[in-house]
């Protein structure tokens, strides 16, 4: 099923296309520690894809390697079957590829309305004079980016705290309206740094569901990180499981969680 | 109205208009430290550089005519022509883009990350530096600067004061030209960072580099941008030195006279600057007028620092500046 170079179905119905990202042996070095280990991977497009592992396993510098904060070594990544040149983290941004942080990094000093607008930059485009006047092509972008930031405001449920400023809020909303500013961007591909990481369960479930939602409703290929095996289970369509910076494990959850170094891994064995 | 209270009157007018060229350097300070944490020691310099660059266009000089002379063992000094004020105005304004641009690229952009202390000290070089480039270039006589600013007495006010206290008060058309063109320049900088896509990306940059660097803002493109942004408010406080004063060296020392307003006012915020300036031109006229003559005058030289130093002790984060909380 898998190997359906034009994409599959999953179970519930949803149609994967074809590969949007491709990881071709990526090795990741800082001085002498390596962190991640001559890893290939793929993301299809409209998939959930999972990378998981336990801590320090890599997962973190694999995913600011795809979003262009690290430069690996070795190895080469392709985005729409093209091989990306060595790239700066504001053009990887710009190409479409939107993120979230680990430890949250929004513009505490902004409204959340301000901070979710700061995602449509790039679709704005008027020049400072008709921004100025605020005629013509800077009010209709204004306009619509608006508009377009407003109904992600509705979709992730966040509007009763839209002028809210940023730092006010308690750190689970922190975490949904980072997610909100990614997705205005409209992403091609969203990556997302361990969305669930200190949430308690109701949290989780909300998060969860925005996370399938956005999906569903947006067509939307995620990559995200996780530490929780039992989210990563339900919400993904395939698993990448890395340890100590190598890949140990690739395929659908069920797959993974019969893979026995994967078994291994996660209840702590000793490496040979 | 007694006479004392008349002449107290008078003194806060223009301890106001002298307070509004403070804010006006202040701000320029206040620019960059809000967006990439820098305490920019060469703003009073920036403001020397562009008003002697505005001189010496306005008045058709050569620039490095000395070094020029020197390595060619020729005479040059002038190109023979004047430019009109306001397109001098507009080349100067390229030339600090320039600067701007050099600035990032050969200086900070290699610092990036360093500790604050660190990107202090490259400041102090850079004034320097500029100090001795603005030397080189434009030489170092004191030079008048006319670019048809109103100055010298408002005769209405004059007349209208003395209409109704029988004593016309002594207001400059200069610095009521400032406080104009000041109030006007604070509106655009706010409506230019509140509702320009620059301007927000400006407030991201500032805000978090991270965040910004992951929806797609070039640090590098904004630090330039701010940088020209306080390139061009040198420039104006340039100008309105320049025009009161004179185009001399001892205009990089102005800067100095900032330093008070900042702590005041608080490293972080526009209006902060404002009011800063505002209580210290206030201030020190007044302290002048009222306790001056006790103590043998000048003490505008120093009640400004005294001031700031009472302030950092009781309010170390300026009267608008983000509270400081430690966590423990």
């Amino acid at each position: 099923m898998l190997d359906a170079s034009e994409g599959y179905i999953t179970e519930d119905g949803r149609k994967i296309g074809g590969v949007v990202m491709e990881m071709k042996n990526i090795t990741l070095r800082f001085g002498g520690v390596v962190a991640i280990k001559d890893i290939s991977f793929d993301i299809r497009e409209g998939e959930i894809r999972a990378i998981i592992g336990p801590n320090g396993a890599g997962k973190s510098s694999m995913l600011n390697v795809i979003s262009g904060f690290y430069v690996p070594q070795e190895g080469e990544v392709w985005f729409h079957g093209k091989k990306r040149p060595a790239m700066r983290p504001y053009e990887v941004a710009r190409q479409g590829i939107a993120r979230t942080f680990q430890n949250i990094a929004l513009f505490e000093g902004m409204s959340v309305l301000d901070n979710v607008m700061t995602g449509r930059l790039n679709f704005m485009s008027a020049g400072l004079l008709s921004q100025s006047i605020w005629r013509g092509k800077a009010e209709r972008e204004e306009v619509e980016n608006r508009e377009a930031v407003e109904k992600i405001i509705d979709f992730l449920e966040i509007q009763h705290i839209r002028k809210t400023p940023v730092s006010r809020l308690p750190y689970g909303l922190k975490k949904r309206v980072e997610l909100a500013r990614a997705l205005a961007a409209e992403p091609k591909l969203l990556l997302l740094d361990e969305p669930m990481a200190g949430m308690n369960v109701e949290e989780k479930e909300d998060m969860s569901r925005f996370i399938l939602d956005v999906n569903d409703e947006f067509g939307t290929t995620i990559a995200l990180i996780e530490h929780d095996m039992g989210v990563v289970m339900d919400l993904s369509d395939r698993v990448v499981v890395m340890d100590y910076g190598k890949k140990i494990g690739d395929g659908t959850p069920e797959e993974v969680r019969n893979n026995q170094e994967v078994i291994d891994a996660y209840l702590g064995v000793a490496h040979d | 109205m007694s006479d004392q209270l008349i002449y107290a009157t008078e003194v806060i007018l223009n301890g106001l208009m002298a307070g509004v060229l403070y804010a006006l350097v202040a701000l320029g300070f206040v620019l960059i430290y809000k967006a990439s944490g820098i305490f920019n020691y060469a703003q009073g310099v920036m403001a020397l550089f562009a008003a002697m660059t505005l001189v010496g266009i306005m008045n058709g000089q050569v620039p490095f005519a000395h070094l020029i002379n020197a390595t060619f063992g020729v005479h040059v000094t002038h190109f023979g022509w004047t430019i009109p004020a306001l397109l001098a105005i507009l080349l100067t304004m390229g030339v600090m883009i320039l600067l701007a641009w050099a600035v990032q690229q050969f200086v900070m952009r290699h610092l990036v990350g360093q500790e604050p202390i660190i990107l202090f000290m490259a400041t102090i070089g850079l004034a320097y530096f500029l100090e001795g480039v603005a030397d080189l270039m434009w030489g170092s006589e004191i030079k008048t600067l006319d670019v048809g600013l109103p100055q010298g007495l408002n005769v209405w006010i004059d007349d209208t004061t003395y209409g109704i206290f029988g004593y016309g008060f002594f207001i400059d058309n200069l610095d009521i030209v400032a406080t104009v063109i000041a109030a006007l320049l604070v509106a655009a900088l706010v409506a230019f960072s509140q509702y320009t896509k620059q301007g927000r990306a400006m407030r991201a940059v500032a805000d978090d580099h991270q965040a910004a660097l992951s929806v797609g803002i070039s640090l590098n493109f904004i630090w330039v941008l701010v940088w020209s942004v306080a390139g061009f408010v040198a420039l104006v406080a340039g100008i309105m030195w320049g025009t009161k004063s004179g185009v001399q060296f001892s205009l990089s020392l102005i800067a100095l006279k900032a330093l008070p307003v900042l702590m005041l006012g608080g490293f972080t915020s526009i209006p902060g600057a404002i009011v800063g300036g505002l209580i210290i031109g206030v201030g020190e006229k007044l302290f002048e007028f009222a306790v001056g003559p006790l103590v043998g005058g000048a003490t505008e030289n120093w009640f400004a620092y005294v001031l700031a130093l009472i302030f950092l002790v009781f309010r170390p984060q300026g009267l608008f500046g983000e509270k400081i909380i430690e966590r423990v």
